[in-house]
């Protein structure tokens, strides 16, 4: 123990440790929802370290970056595998992430007093959308270039000063090789940010207490040693409990990456296995799954006084209303378990339409559904994405909440 | 409702979308409706893989590359170094050498109007060789295109029928659709009774010509089973380099999967034992 009280005298270990980990009194009702968090760490050490491993064969300019992902799939030892990893994580990440927001969203965990933890975890969501977007060019890929190319337009729709940002952006007047070049500078930059924000956001959600499925404040419950009475040491408990999420994560996501790693197209784009080629349009440019929803928003969106920015503002408009949630809801409770009928309604709308938002984004806005054109149920489920925010206010006062009991349920 | 009602119907909901999602992303065989053709490729079947890597380099890579793979790859279906020099190298090359065409993209141009596309990893972008064995199959005799084919699955593909004299050369019998804005009015087996009718129904109708079948013209030196065979040799070939470590890939797999369950497994024991204490 010697070595330890010197680390100790010099530097906090075994406080560091304690606070976070074996004195972190959790509590002791956590679901199934509670397995995201932890699972969106373990995706994103998978997507630095074989990220890493990738950039180590990866050539970032045009006329090399196709040929040297074909050599990393081919010719390096187990590239393939880290490849497909990669690829596979990219979409895994987002799915734990969208999870990991659910559960914030159906629990309460942006109400007070977790606003910051709330606000952080937004500003992580976007720093991860931009490192996700720029990874995406890299396969130098038709889809890769197109989808690009259709993003950084979004960037000329902005009145006056639109054309000189898109240059600024892509550092040439097309998706060139400065482009590529510049996108992979910040791929690989973008991954420690997100690290050192994870820190950031833990160490406020440490401040104020995780929050549960009951939505109550086990703070107000603790016995004469001061320890929540619901409260369970984060380690070993909730340590041997995520070790299992992690297990049958990792089935499921193994399953992916060993039997069906483009699985049908959604996490690689058969297009995509087509070298970037400028002068040939693909017939139909879609973002990968995880951007759908937003995109089916901005083409929802029809061009106004000649111009694409009101369908550009409400994309941008849809993310950034996530941040004004923690003020919106003014239900006196936290957790949909004891919330009225209108909001638990207002949820299922809500996580429906992202869903279907999210179908309406792969395909082409023209097709016909049960009738309507595409883009008309885009232009419906947009209005239901807005009105769960903007009357939330409202519906969330009409008191049918049921009672809260006052200690944690399971 | 329950909060575990709820969830159940949140996720019912969820499955039911993603479900609904999978198919409607597969990829459209190049915009084409004609049917593909089961190519029956067996990616153990070394020998298959073997001689359309034969077909390959002789009547393919005049114009074609594969130039993300080395020929030493074909050691994995059974071939030595010396056979793979011996018999498919023609430029006196080493064996670690990529597969190139030496047709300068250039000319390529100039002859095709386009570029030739390389056939690495054209299996995956066409979402499978059954693509490719439909596209071999479908070339047909076709005097109003310039290099006198065209094909019933990539219409007017700028590619010739490089195996015409494997396999002769196959004419087109048509039928005659009669469309009003579109939709499908009427079907003839012959023009003059369909333009007849067309004629007949005055503005707006129109007439449309499709291939029905194909018939053999001009028999080529292989019969017609014989023929299937090389197209499905190749669309092996090409099947097997699209993706040459899926065998290795899902071989691995099964050890994970098993592995991860034994860890799942015990991870749940630990975690019930861990909890026996909280209530």
């Amino acid at each position: 123990m010697s070595v330890l009280n010197w680390i100790d005298q010099r530097f906090p270990a075994t406080k560091v440790w304690n606070e976070h980990l074996a004195e972190y009194y959790a509590p002791k009702n956590f679901n199934f929802w509670y397995f995201f968090g932890s699972l969106a760490l373990l995706v994103l050490i998978n997507q630095i370290v074989t990220g890493v491993w990738l950039a180590m064969a990866y050539k970032p300019s045009a006329a090399e970056a196709f040929a040297s992902v074909e050599y990393i799939m081919r010719d390096m030892e187990y590239g393939w595998l880290i490849r497909y990893l990669h690829s596979t994580g990219a979409s895994a990440f987002f799915i734990v992430v969208y999870l990991h927001m659910f559960r914030g969203l159906i629990y309460g965990s942006y109400r007070k007093p977790r606003e910051l933890v709330w606000i952080i975890g937004l500003v992580i969501y976007l720093i991860m959308m931009a490192t996700a977007f720029f990874g995406y060019l890299l396969p130098w890929g038709q889809m890769s270039y197109w989808g690009a190319q259709v993003i950084v337009n979004l960037f000329a729709a902005v009145p006056f000063v639109g054309e000189d940002l898109s240059v600024w952006i892509r550092g040439d007047y097309v998706i060139s090789d400065a482009t590529l070049n510049r996108f992979f500078a910040l791929h690989f930059l973008l991954p420690f940010v997100l690290v050192a924000l994870i820190f950031v956001h833990i160490v406020a959600l440490h401040k104020v207490g995780s929050n549960n499925p009951d939505g109550i404040e086990i703070k107000q419950n603790k016995d004469e040693r001061g320890i929540p009475k619901d409260g369970i040491r984060f380690h070993p408990y909730y340590t041997v409990k995520d070790t299992l999420g992690v297990g049958v994560f990792l089935i499921f996501f193994t399953a992916v990456v060993f039997f069906w790693p483009d699985l049908g197209g959604l996490f690689l784009e058969a297009p995509n296995f087509e070298p970037a080629n400028p002068l040939k349009t693909p017939e139909h440019i879609a973002p990968v799954w995880y951007f759908t929803p937003f995109y089916a928003m901005l083409r929802a969106i029809p061009p106004m006084f000649g111009s694409q920015f009101p369908g550009v503002l409400v994309m941008f408009a849809s993310i950034l209303i996530l941040f004004a949630l923690p003020w919106l809801d003014r239900s006196p409770v936290k957790s949909i378990r004891y919330k009225g009928g209108i909001f638990k309604l207002a949820i299922v709308v809500f996580a429906v339409s992202f869903v279907i938002l999210g179908y309406l984004g792969m395909i082409p806005s023209t097709r016909m559904i049960l009738g309507l054109e595409a883009s008309l149920w885009a232009q419906i489920f947009t209005g239901l994405y807005f009105l769960f925010f903007i009357l939330m206010p409202w519906y969330s006062g009409l008191s049918q909440a049921q009672p809260v009991p006052e200690r944690v349920t399971t | 409702m329950s909060q575990k009602q709820l969830m159940n119907r949140l996720f019912a909901c969820a499955t039911a979308a993603l479900c609904y999602l999978l198919p409607a992303t597969a990829y459209p065989a190049g915009g084409s409706t004609v049917p593909l053709l089961d190519a029956q490729v067996n990616l153990n079947n070394q020998v298959a893989i073997q001689r359309g890597a034969r077909y390959f380099v002789n009547y393919c890579m005049g114009c074609h590359a594969a130039e993300y793979v080395r020929y030493q790859l074909l050691e994995n279906t059974g071939l030595t170094a010396q056979q793979i020099k011996d018999n498919l190298i023609f430029d006196g090359g080493k064996v670690s050498d990529l597969m190139k065409t030496a047709l300068p993209q250039q000319d390529a141009i100039t002859w095709f109007s386009g570029p030739v596309p390389d056939l690495t990893l054209t299996a995956r972008i066409r979402g499978g060789a059954d693509w490719i064995y439909t596209y071999l199959k479908g070339f047909y005799a076709d005097p109003a295109r310039p290099l006198g084919t065209n094909n019933t699955l990539y219409p007017n593909v700028g590619m010739p029928n490089v195996l015409w004299a494997l396999e002769g050369i196959k004419t087109p019998v048509y039928r005659y659709q009669v469309r009003h804005q579109g939709a499908l009015v009427r079907e003839f087996a012959d023009e003059p009774a369909a333009l007849a009718y067309v004629q007949q129904q005055g503005a707006g109708y129109k007439l449309e010509k499709v291939v029905d079948h194909l018939v053999t013209t001009q028999p080529g030196t292989l019969s017609e089973a014989e023929f299937d065979q090389v197209a499905r040799d190749i669309s092996a070939f090409l099947g097997y380099i699209a993706e040459p470590m899926k065998q290795e890939r899902q071989q691995l797999g099964w050890w994970v999967l098993l592995f991860l369950s034994v860890f799942s497994a015990l991870a749940y024991f630990m975690k019930k034992a861990w909890w026996e204490d909280i209530h």
